[in-house]
C-alpha cells in the first residue's frame, strides 16, 4: 500500500480541507440527497448530520488500522461492510434512545450506506493514513457536512416557518425550545419544499465560491509583491 | 491473478463479513429491550391521546388482536387493533385507517370508536401533505383533528359527513382542501365498516 505515513501528516490542512477547502458538500458535492432532504429543520439536519459524522468518524478509524491487512482487490467490498455494519448500528442506537427522531428521519438513516462522502474518504483518505490523521479527518469532514447540512436547515426553517429548532425536544430533551422569530409568520412554502432546497444550496455554493475568489485575489496580489516565482494553487477539489 | 489470491481474498472477505455481522448482533441483543420500550411509549402516548388513560383498566398497547387487510378501512396489510376494557368488558378500540389517496400519497391515521359507534379521537399519524397547508392536520399543528371526537355515523348524518365546502360539517384548510376532504372520507368509510361488522371489533 501507500507509504505516505513517513511524511508527516499536516492536520492544519486535514482540518482546513474538511470544514472548507475540499468540503464534503461544498467542494466534493457529494452526499446530496440526505442534504436536500432533511434539511427541512435545523433539528433534522444536525441530527442527520451527527449520524453522518458518527459513521464516517468510525468507519474512517475502522478503515484506517485495517488498511494494511485487507487486500487491494477486495478493498472496496470491506470498505462498504465496514460502513454498513456501523450504519445499522447508528440506525439501531437511534430507534432505541431517540425513537421520536428515528421516525422524522426516516429512509434517511439507513441511506447514510450510500453517501458517498463516506466511502469516499475511506478510499481516497483512510485508506492511505495512520489512524490519527484519519481520525480527524473524519472529524473534519463530518463537521464540514454537519455545518453545511445545519446552515441550510437554519436558512430553511427560518424563511419557512419563521422559527429555530422547531421539535428541539425530539433530539435534546424536554428543556428544549423552539425560538420562534417572527410571530403570526405566514411561511413561505418554496423554503419548505424541494426546490427550497436546491436553490439555498445554490447560495451557499456561490457564497463559498464567491469568498474563495475573494481570499485567492487577495493572496495573489501579496505573492506578486512577495515571490515572484511560488505562485502554486492547492487544488480545490480532488473528488472522483 | 492467481488462484491462491482469490481464495484468500474470499476468505477475507467472508471474515470480514463475520466479524461485522457480530458486531451488529452483539449491538441489536444490547438495544433490543431498548428498542421495545421506545415502540412501546410511542403506542402508548398515541393511544392516549385519543383514549383518555383513566377511562378503561386494561394495559391497551398489549391487549390487541389482528385486523385483517382490508379495502374499507384502507389497510394494505394486516394490523393491530387495541381494546380498551373496564373490569374485563371491551367498551372501545383503536386501529389504524389510512386515507390513500391524499394530496401527496397516502395519510395514516389512530382512530378511537366506542361500543356506540361514536368516534373517541382521531389522530393522524403520518402523511406526506405540504408543509404549512395540508400538515394541518397534525394535531400538534391544530386541534383540527379533535372535531372528529363524539361523531357517529347518525350525527352529523350521511350528507354532512363532508368539509364544508362540500356542504357537510367538517373545516378544510384555505389552500388545502384535498387532505381534509380525503380523511373525512377515510373515517366516514370506516364508520360505516365497523357499523356493518361490529364482531370483527367488538368480539373477544
Amino acid at each position: 500500500m501507500s507509504n505516505s505515513d513517513l511524511v508527516t501528516t499536516d492536520y492544519s490542512k486535514v482540518i482546513h480541507d474538511g470544514l472548507w477547502n475540499n468540503n464534503p458538500a461544498l467542494a466534493q458535492v457529494l452526499g446530496l440527497c440526505p442534504l436536500l432532504a432533511v434539511s427541512g429543520t435545523v433539528i433534522n439536519s444536525l441530527a442527520l448530520g451527527v449520524a453522518t459524522m458518527m459513521v464516517l468518524i468510525a468507519s474512517n478509524l475502522a478503515v484506517s488500522l485495517l488498511r494494511l491487512y485487507i487486500p487491494n482487490e477486495i478493498r472496496i467490498p470491506v470498505f462498504v461492510l465496514i460502513i454498513a455494519g456501523f450504519v445499522t448500528i447508528v440506525e439501531l442506537l437511534m430507534h432505541a434512545y431517540l425513537y421520536n427522531l428515528y421516525t422524522v428521519l426516516g429512509i434517511f438513516v439507513p441511506l447514510i450506506v450510500t453517501n458517498c462522502a463516506i466511502i469516499g474518504r475511506a478510499e481516497g483518505f483512510a485508506s492511505k493514513h495512520s489512524p490519527l490523521p484519519s481520525l480527524v479527518d473524519g472529524i473534519s469532514m463530518g463537521l464540514g457536512f454537519t455545518g453545511v447540512l445545519v446552515a441550510l436547515g437554519v436558512m430553511r426553517e427560518v424563511l419557512a416557518q419563521g422559527t429555530l429548532f422547531a421539535d428541539a425536544s425530539l433530539m435534546l430533551g424536554d428543556w428544549a425550545t423552539t425560538i420562534t422569530l417572527f410571530e403570526n409568520y405566514d411561511g413561505f412554502l418554496l423554503a419548505a419544499l424541494p426546490p427550497g432546497a436546491f436553490i439555498g444550496l445554490g447560495f451557499l455554493l456561490a457564497f463559498k465560491n464567491v469568498i474563495d475568489q475573494y481570499m485567492r485575489k487577495r493572496r495573489t496580489s501579496q505573492v506578486v509583491v512577495d515571490i515572484p516565482d511560488a505562485n502554486t494553487e492547492p487544488a480545490l477539489s480532488q473528488s472522483d | 491473478m492467481k488462484p491462491g489470491v482469490i481464495s484468500r481474498s474470499g476468505l477475507l472477505l467472508g471474515l470480514a463479513g463475520v466479524i461485522v455481522i457480530g458486531l451488529v448482533s452483539l449491538i441489536y441483543q444490547f438495544t433490543h429491550d431498548a428498542i421495545e420500550e421506545s415502540e412501546y411509549q410511542a403506542m402508548l402516548q398515541a393511544l392516549n391521546s385519543i383514549i383518555p388513560p383513566d377511562s378503561h383498566d386494561n394495559d391497551m398497547v398489549n391487549d390487541s388482536k389482528i385486523l385483517a387487510a382490508n379495502k374499507e378501512l384502507g389497510l394494505k396489510k394486516d394490523a393491530l387493533l387495541y381494546r380498551a376494557r373496564n373490569e374485563g368488558k371491551i367498551f372501545a378500540v383503536a386501529f389504524p385507517v389510512t386515507a390513500p389517496d391524499g394530496y401527496n400519497g397516502p395519510i395514516n391515521l389512530l382512530l378511537a370508536i366506542d361500543r356506540e359507534g361514536k368516534i373517541l379521537g382521531a389522530r393522524v399519524v403520518s402523511h406526506k401533505e405540504t408543509p404549512g397547508l395540508g400538515d394541518r392536520i397534525e394535531s400538534r399543528r391544530s386541534n383540527w383533528s379533535d372535531g372528529f371526537q363524539g361523531t357517529s355515523l347518525e350525527n352529523p348524518t350521511d350528507e354532512q359527513w363532508k368539509v364544508k365546502k362540500d356542504g357537510g360539517v367538517f373545516d378544510q384548510f384555505t389552500g388545502a382542501t384535498i387532505t381534509p376532504r380525503k380523511i373525512v372520507k377515510a373515517i366516514h368509510s370506516a364508520l360505516m365498516f365497523v357499523d356493518s361488522n361490529p364482531g370483527v371489533f367488538f368480539d373477544e
